[in-house]
């Protein structure tokens, strides 16, 4: 699964307005770091269909950042999650962290 | 148009006003991170155009169009596309996108939303003469065409109706309600809480109930004089 995190969908949303895509990402900043405190808790908890939830909700920035074999991976999670089946959690967070490492560096 | 954005994560907020922002005659009013406080809102202001996220903690976008009364157009924003089946069931959904939202596809729902404003009121003009049309139902993911005039008896049952024709009997996920809304009244008529009777296919009526093909239909108190006042009596 070879593919990195983008601005594409950012940039063409934002048509070269520069305070808008700013405000973005500081936006996505700010929550991706809450969501993946709350889907680390709930997993902790093995709230397995609370973690589906937020593993629903990360997938919007996964498709966001241009991820697309990792948004597919994390629809997969998702479904087997609510099956009370967390195999896919490794690979989800990997994703994970390297949405973190693009984020980081924005 | 006035909006509103309801959806609980605040990039998909953003990303929505953006949208807008590029679209003539779109005004934002307010957005919103969860149902409640947008109906709240509703009570008090008047909206042509929401915005809906479907996953919401605790009330989802379902809700919400359950909860509220005569709901504006609604354009559903989703990241599931296996709701997109379900959407059909309800009149004010005008479209349905899949995030992430693209400008190019954004605008396409939104002028679907404009004509379907016209449809409407058109459509409130052939109330009357909608008598030959189909009907569609949602079975097992597949939208299903019933002929309105085969339709001879609807039943509720209780998450479901029961809906009979000449041919086939089909149980349909809805209420009595929605598809007596769908129904021409010249030749419907809800004779009881649970039964919708075809008019044009009344053998015989006897005290309180109807007979209906082999079915024998209870007739409610309170609709038994609306039924005898249409019919053609000697």
């Amino acid at each position: 699964m070879k593919e990195s995190p983008n601005l594409d969908y950012i940039e063409e949303l934002s048509g070269g307005d520069k305070a808008f895509k700013d405000k973005l990402i500081s936006i996505i900043k700010k929550e991706f770091p809450q969501e993946e405190a709350i889907y680390k808790t709930n997993l902790a908890a093995k709230n397995y269909s609370e973690v589906a939830s937020n593993v629903h909700k990360i997938k919007h920035k996964i498709s966001i950042l241009g991820l697309l074999n990792s948004y597919e991976l994390a629809e997969k999670y998702e479904h087997e999650l609510l099956e009370n089946n967390a195999g896919l959690q490794e690979e989800f967070e990997a994703i994970l962290a390297k949405i973190k490492l693009f984020l980081e560096q924005l | 148009m006035n909006c509103i954005v309801i959806d609980d994560e605040e990039t998909a907020r953003v990303i929505i006003s953006q949208l807008c922002h590029h679209v003539d005659e779109i005004d934002i009013l307010e957005e919103f991170p969860n149902a409640i406080q947008a109906i709240k809102f509703l009570n008090q202001n008047e909206v042509d155009l929401i915005f809906l996220d479907i996953h919401m903690p605790d009330f989802t976008g379902f809700d919400f169009i359950e909860t509220i009364k005569n709901p504006p157009k609604i354009i559903l924003t989703t990241s599931d596309s296996n709701f997109a089946i379900q959407a059909f069931e309800y009149d004010c959904i005008v479209d349905y996108l899949v995030k992430p939202i693209t400008q190019e596809r954004f605008e396409k729902a939104i002028k679907k939303a404009k004509s379907n404003t016209s449809n409407v009121k058109k459509g409130e003009d052939k109330v009357e003469t909608a008598s030959g049309n189909d009907l569609y139902v949602n079975i097992d993911r597949r939208l299903i065409k019933i002929d309105i005039p085969s339709i001879y008896l609807i039943e509720a049952k209780g998450d479901y109706i029961n809906i009979k024709t000449e041919d086939k009997n089909y149980t349909v996920h809805s209420t009595l309600k929605k598809i007596e809304d769908k129904l021409p009244e010249s030749i419907f008529l809800k004779v009881h809480r649970s039964f919708i009777i075809n008019f044009n296919k009344i053998i015989d009526i006897e005290d309180n109930s109807v007979l209906i093909k082999k079915d024998v239909i209870p007739v409610s108190r309170s609709k038994r004089p609306e039924l005898m006042k249409r019919l053609n009596l000697l």
